[in-house]
This record gives C-alpha cells, structure tokens and sequence, in this order.
C-alpha cells in the first residue's frame, strides 16, 4: 500500500518539556490507522503536530510525498487533511448546513461542492431532515454524524479523528464505528486516536501504541488484539 | 397630581425620536464592537478614535472638497474601515501569543496615538459640518421628525443590512460567524483567521467611521475629543445587548439612546454621560450576559492567571536602590527648581503607581478606574483644608476616604473578571468624575476647588520646592517600603494566589471578597494620599483633573514598570512623566509620545522593563 501521511522522527516540545521522542508512523492510501494511548502519552500532541497547530522542533511530516512541516492549518487542510476534532467542536449557533459548508471551506470548485453535498447527504441521511437546525441543539450521537459529514466536504485523503467515541452512549459507539469503516469505503484513509483500544482495533487495519511520546508498540490490528501486552494495559485483562 | 400632568406634558414622542436617531449610531458603533469582540475576543478601545478619523474625513469630503453626502458617506466607509483593517495587522496581530490583556492595552495605545494625529492635522477645537440637508420637519402626532433623523436612520438601517447580507450570504461572512463561535475549529476547516479578524476590523472601522460621520452631521460639528466617549457608548452598548451578539448590539444602542434621551428630558443635559455608566453598571452586576440572553451566568472567561503577563521579575541588589535613595535625596541640592518641580510630579505619579500595581498586577484585577480613587483623595482633603482643617490630617483623612469609598465602589466589581473588571472600574471611573461634577453643593461643580493650602507639616507650611520634593519623596518611599513589606508577607502570597487562580484560592479556603478588599483598601489609601498631595501641591483641582487619560496614563506607568513590580511602578512613574517634561519639545506631543510608548511597550517588552511580580 502507498502511503498517505508519513511521520518521521518527530520531536515535539511544550515549553522544555519534550512530548514526543523520534514518533514516526506512516498511514497508507485507503486505510484505517489507530494511535492508541492513556493519558499524557502524547495522542493529542500528534494530531496538532499533523494538522499544524504544533509545530515540532526537528522531523517531518509529510503528505503523499509533499512536507507540510509547520504549515499553516489552513494550507495543510488544502493539502488533503481534514478533521473530526476532540469533543466534535460544532459550530453549534449555525445550522447543519451551514456546518457541513463551512467544511468545503478551503475549496472554491462550486460544482464540486455541490456534488459533494448531495453525496454525504446520501451517506448520513439523517440529517437531510434537520438542515436547518441549529447543530448545538442536537444530540451527541447526531452531532458525531455532522462532524464526520462536516470533514467529508472537504473532499480529503484523509480524517484526522481525535477520539470519535468518546462522550457517545454505548449504542452509538457501534454506530459511529459503522460510519468510520464507511468513510473508509469512498477511498478516504482514516487516522484515529483512541483510548479505547479494543473498539478502534475492532475496524482498525494497523494501529501503534504511544507511551510518554515514544511508540512502543505498532502491528497489524488483529495481532494487536491478541498481544498480551494491549489486552493487560488496555483491555483489562490481569491474567495475563 | 400637577407634577404627574406636567410629566405627562413633556414632549415624550420627540425624546423618543432622537433616542431612536441617536441610539442607531450607538448601535452603528456598538456593531463593530460585538464583532470584533465576538473573533478576537478583544474590547477595541480605538474604536472611538475610527469613528473620529470617520468624522474628520467626511468634514474634508463634504466641507473641504465639496463632495455629495453619498459620495462622502462611502468614502468615510472605505477610509475608516482601511483604518481599521490595519489597526489589526500592525498593533493586535503581533501580539497574537501574548496575554489577553496585551491587545487590549495596544488599542489604548492606538487610541491615544490616532486623537493626537487628529489633533494635529485638524487642531483639537470643535468645527462645524454642513450637509445640506433639507431643513423641513414632518408632524406625527406630538412629536415631528426631521429630514436629518430621516438620513441618519436610513444610513443606520442600510448599514445594518448590508452587514447582515455580509454575514449571511457571504462564504467570508459565515467563516466570521464560525471564528466568532470556535477559531480553533474555523482555523481546522481552513480558515485564515487573521484575514478573518482583519475583515471584522475593517468592517467596524466603516461602520464606526459612519457613525462618526452621522453624529457631526446630527450636531452640525465634529468633536476631536469624543473618541472615548462615543467608544464608551457602544461598550455600554454591547454590554446591554450581550457582548459579542451582533444583533443584541443594535438593540442596546437603541435602548440606550432612549434611556438618555428621556433621561436628559427629566433630569437635564449634564447628567448625560451618568446614565450610560449607570447602566452599564447595573448590566454587569446583574445582567453580564446582556438583556437578551436567558443565562445569568457571567461568561467563562478563562484568563484568569493569563490575563496578564508574568514573568520572573528584576531584582535590583539593595546597595543599587540605596545608591538610587541617595540621589533622589541629594537632587535638589543641584539647584534646578524646574527639575525638582518635575520630579515632585513624578513621584506623586509614582505613589498613584505603586496603588495601581497592587491591585492590577498583584491581585490581577486591570482597573482602568484609578483615577477615581485619586480624585476622591485629592476632594477630601481639598474640600476639608479649605474649611480649615489642618492640612497633614487632610491629607490621612483623604487617605482613607479614597481607602472606604475606593472600596466600597469596587466591592460590586470584585466578582468580574479580566475583561469585565476593566469595563466596571472604568465606569466606576467615569461615574465618580461626572459625580463630582454634578454634585455642586458639596464639590463647586464644574469651577473646581480654588486656594488649596499648600502642604505642611506639624503646622508649618512647605513653601518652598525642595522641601515639599523631600516630602513628597519620603511618602512615597514609606509607601513603597510598606507595600514590599505586605508584598512579602502571608497577605501577598494570598494575593498572589488570588491572581493565579480565584477558584483554586476559594477552594484552599481564601474568601478572595475580603482580600480583594485589602488590597482596594491599601491601594486606595496609598492613591488617595497621592490625590491628597498633588491638591495640595496644584492648589486647585476639578472634576477633570483626574480623568480617563490619567487613569490610562498610571496604568502606563504601571506597565511600563511591570505590572505587580514596587520598584517598577517607581521606575515607569519617573520615566512617563518626567521624560516629556525633560524634552520640552516633546510635550505639545505628549499622548502621542504615551501612545506610542505603550505599544511599542507591549509589543516588545510585555512583562515591562523589571518584569512582573
């Protein structure tokens, strides 16, 4: 598989304190890609230094062979990468629609959008009946569709997800998971912060592990799953 | 019963025809406020100075080349809001990463800067604005409406509906509206947040800049110093509507035209200003989030312990400021009365500092209001000297008045935060300014307070300069000293904590009310005595002795110094006020030279020249 997004040796720092050590991944073309992490171990970090809000102090970060290293957001969004933020970050005064346009933001190809409007609509449609709500006004489960929607107008190679299920009550989670292994099916790879490993290593295709900014482990999903190490740190699992 | 039917009499329709006139320029103003307040979260302070360039320019287009009133109208509106647009990029983009309190200090400073040029270039006197507009006046009812009302509302509603258009029909519109609700979000759909806040500048800039134009042509003259308070009327304005609610704006301009309007109809014209502070007052103790919101919540604003810049402060070694005593001790052995005289100024600046710093940069709370505090001083013990009170209990007594009062009027206040104190204690400013000019039984009105007697001691005056240099010095070091001592004490650290985090202090126990007031307390018995001595050492004070532009300038000092820094707030006092004196062709330019220094301040050395403590 041709890879997408690249990583290599990334050094970040907040102030004098170092967050992450040598990071390199890689997320390939048509692909889903989970980091997994507790607290503090730098996921977030990780998805700043991608879309540019962090800028790190020495690696690269490169999309389809192009460095967009300290890019500003806007410029990084044009390159292909578009966002379901943590917690969604809706703008929930706007309507649905205007929500899902203000995704299609950085593109000027009104036809395009166009076609692209129609097509998420067809995919999520469920919010064809509430255009015109305003997105604060609705639940978490439908905010959760309007922020993966949002990020599809950008017509992207590639989402950023930081933690997609998180706030969502246990029957949408399954949902949401349907929607991202969707996503995937229009081409469009997936990156994924988790903390929630068994779930994202459920749909995801290659996942790494990230501890205190270092990546400790990385496999395939499925021998993730059945690695002793992921099941007694994440799964709960004190047998082993 | 006959002052019911005379109160009926009143020609209420009219009042409320310009209430309504004047009230849409208010809301002109208070748009671009809510705008720029709702992307950048900044209360633009040079928003007033726009809406004057806008006057200015519409009196060359119309009175200097003869242009027609819609001509000029767009030319005000592309003049202004380029104005505006590069008030954004040169002074508040640059200080994108720096404390919240950074960019709004930086529009002070372009305010200050921007009168000064129109002072200038057009001299700092009045000029009268002729558009030629019809003179006739249509009867409704009681009341008749003029062709001018007619032009004003129209231009007010146009404007209105042009920026609607804007922000609902435009692509950039929407990424405004998207900025104002989450720019971190905005910025990750690949929005160019600085070219938003540029826009919303510039759009403020040509509404203010219409509503400066608007108003010379309501009056039939153009005010070069109405800057602040045509500003101070849209912030009363946004507060009434909601801060960053653009269409809540609007309606608190209207209402607040009205509520001067019938107010001037009761009580008379010079009680004007009183009700717009009264109101904002009111607003913000009870209504913070705005008239047209369900929640009584104050906003979160999260700048508490980032509103202001820290830093590890300068220590200067003792011998240094023992070096540095003993020079000022000595000055006015070299014989130079002038330099003795200015000095004297300055530390009597330097004491109003060293109040100011404690309660903005020890315990966090940005006062724009100091002046109040010195004035109340300054009256207590001018009124009481007059009558024949010894002259050194005046000056302890106008200590404590200001201390109480001080207090007392900030209490209200001490459950703001960042933005909001800076909003109530500047009302509270203005308030007990346009009190004591109002109040004329007590404090003479607008004439002031004549034939203050000078400083003594123990009875025996202080004729002489170097004598009354040596007292003022001696104040101000004893002060200074205490404040080190109290600074270093468990009461400091308190006040620290306070600054640091409210809630986290509140939830070791600290009851912040009651050390909020000490500190009030301390530094408004230090302020007042400031007051106190320069009464006594000018002989003659009024109620704009001590206005906004001093409260603006001891925060400079303050700044400049370090915020929370004892021997900085000494160190900027000197600097501000003595170095125009010092360069005597400086001084015709001396809030130019304020100006400027507070944003090149800001700009390079926001912790101030011994950092903050």
């Amino acid at each position: 598989m041709k890879p997408l997004l690249q990583l290599e040796n990334v050094n970040s720092f907040y102030g004098p304190v170092q967050v992450h050590f040598d990071l390199s991944l890689t997320v390939p073309e048509n692909a889903i890609v989970c980091l997994l992490g507790g607290n503090a171990s730098g996921k977030s970090t990780t998805m700043k230094t991608i879309l540019g809000l962090q800028v790190p102090k020495s690696g690269k970060v490169t999309m389809e062979g192009r460095d967009i290293t300290g890019l500003p957001t806007p410029e990084i969004v044009r390159a292909g990468i578009a966002t379901v933020p943590e917690a969604r970050r809706l703008f929930g005064d706007m309507t649905v629609r205007e929500n899902l346009l203000m995704g299609a933001y950085a593109r000027s190809d009104k036809p395009g959008i166009d076609e692209d409007y129609e097509k998420v609509l067809g995919l999520f449609p469920r919010l064809k009946q509430r255009l015109g709500q305003k997105a604060g006004t609705m639940s978490g489960g439908e905010q959760q569709m309007v922020a993966m929607a949002r990020a599809l107008m950008a017509r992207p190679r590639l989402i950023c997800m930081d933690e997609p299920t998180m706030g969502l009550s246990p029957l949408f989670v399954d949902r949401v998971l349907e929607l991202i292994a969707t996503v995937r099916q229009t081409g469009v790879s997936v990156f994924m912060v988790e903390q929630n490993a068994s779930m994202a290593l459920s749909i995801a295709d290659y996942g790494y592990v990230l501890q205190t900014g270092r990546i400790v482990l990385e496999g395939p999903a499925g021998d993730l799953l059945a690695d002793p190490r992921i099941r007694s740190a994440y799964l709960g699992d004190t047998a082993a | 019963m006959e002052s019911l039917s005379s109160l009926m009499a009143m020609p209420w329709l009219d009042y409320s025809i310009s209430g309504l006139v004047i009230g849409s320029i208010y809301a002109l103003m208070a748009v671009g406020l809510a705008l720029i307040f709702g992307v950048a979260n900044l209360i633009n302070f040079a928003h007033g100075a726009v809406f004057t360039v806008g006057a200015y320019i519409g009196w060359t287009c119309l009175v200097g080349i003869g242009l027609p009133l819609g001509v000029t109208i767009v030319v005000v509106a592309a003049v202004s809001g380029a104005a505006g647009a590069l008030i954004e990029w040169l002074a508040i983009r640059p200080l994108n990463r720096q404390s919240r309190i950074a960019p709004l200090l930086a529009t002070i400073g372009v305010a200050l800067v921007l009168d000064q040029i129109i002072h200038i270039v057009f001299s700092p006197t009045p000029r009268a604005l002729s558009a030629n507009i019809p003179d006739w006046r249509l009867q409704i009812g009681n009341g008749t409406i003029g062709a001018i009302d007619i032009t004003i509302a129209l231009t007010a509603i146009l404007s209105a509906a042009a920026l609607y258009a804007f922000l609902f029909r435009t692509k950039l519109g929407m990424a405004v509206r998207a900025t104002a609700q989450d720019d971190d979000a905005a910025k990750q759909m690949g929005v160019n947040i600085n070219a938003v806040n540029m826009t919303v500048f510039g759009i403020a800039g040509a509404l203010g800049g219409i509503a400066g134009l608007l108003v010379g042509l309501y009056y039939n003259s153009i005010d070069p110093n109405a800057s602040f308070q045509m500003m101070l009327k849209g912030m009363v304005a946004i507060v009434i509507g909601g801060m960053a609610n653009v269409p809540g704006a609007i309606g608190g301009g209207l209402i607040l035209g009205l509520i001067e309007s019938w107010g001037i109809g009761l009580f008379g014209a010079s009680y004007r200003n009183l009700f717009a502070f009264v109101v904002l007052l009111v607003m913000l103790l009870f209504r913070p989030n705005g008239i047209f919101s369900r929640g009584k919540e104050r906003p979160a604003e999260p700048m508490t312990g980032t509103f202001v810049t820290q830093t590890k402060a300068v220590t200067l070694p003792k011998p240094l400021i023992w070096v540095l005593i003993g020079i000022a001790v000595i000055l006015p052995m070299a014989n130079m009365p002038y330099i003795t005289q200015v000095m004297t100024n300055a530390y009597l600046y330097g004491l109003a500092a060293l109040a100011l710093t404690l309660v903005s940069g020890t315990v966090g709370l940005v006062s724009i209001g100091h002046a109040a505090l010195v004035a109340i001083g300054a009256y207590a013990s001018a009124l009481l000297t007059t009558k024949g009170l010894p002259v050194s209990l005046g000056i302890v007594i106008g200590g404590a008045a200001a201390a109480l009062l001080g207090t007392a009027l900030a209490y209200p206040a001490f459950r703001l935060r960042g933005h909001y104190v800076a909003i109530g204690t500047l009302a509270l400013g203005e308030i007990v300014s346009l009190v004591i000019l109002n109040w004329e039984g007590v404090t003479n009105g607008a004439l002031g307070v004549f034939a203050i007697p000078p400083l003594e001691i123990f009875g025996f005056p202080l004729y002489g300069t170097k004598a009354s240099y040596w007292f003022v010095l001696a104040l101000m070091l004893l002060m200074a000293g205490l404040q080190v001592r109290l600074l270093k004490s468990h009461l400091g650290r308190t006040w620290k904590a306070i600054r640091e985090d409210t809630v986290a202090a509140e939830t070791y126990g600290v009851a912040s009310n009651y050390y909020k007031g000490l500190a009030f307390g301390f530094a408004g018995f230090t302020a007042g005595i400031a007051g106190a001595v320069t009464a006594h050492q000018w002989s003659f004070i009024n109620y704009d002795s001590f206005n906004l532009l001093f409260s603006v300038l001891i925060l400079t000092m303050a700044i400049l110094g370090g915020l929370g820094n004892v021997s900085g707030a000494i160190l900027g006092a000197i600097l501000v006020a003595a170095l125009p004196e010092m360069f005597r062709t400086l001084a015709e330019y001396r809030m130019l030279f304020y100006g400027a220094a507070l944003i090149i301040l800001i700009r390079f050395r926001p912790q101030g020249l011994l950092g903050s403590g």
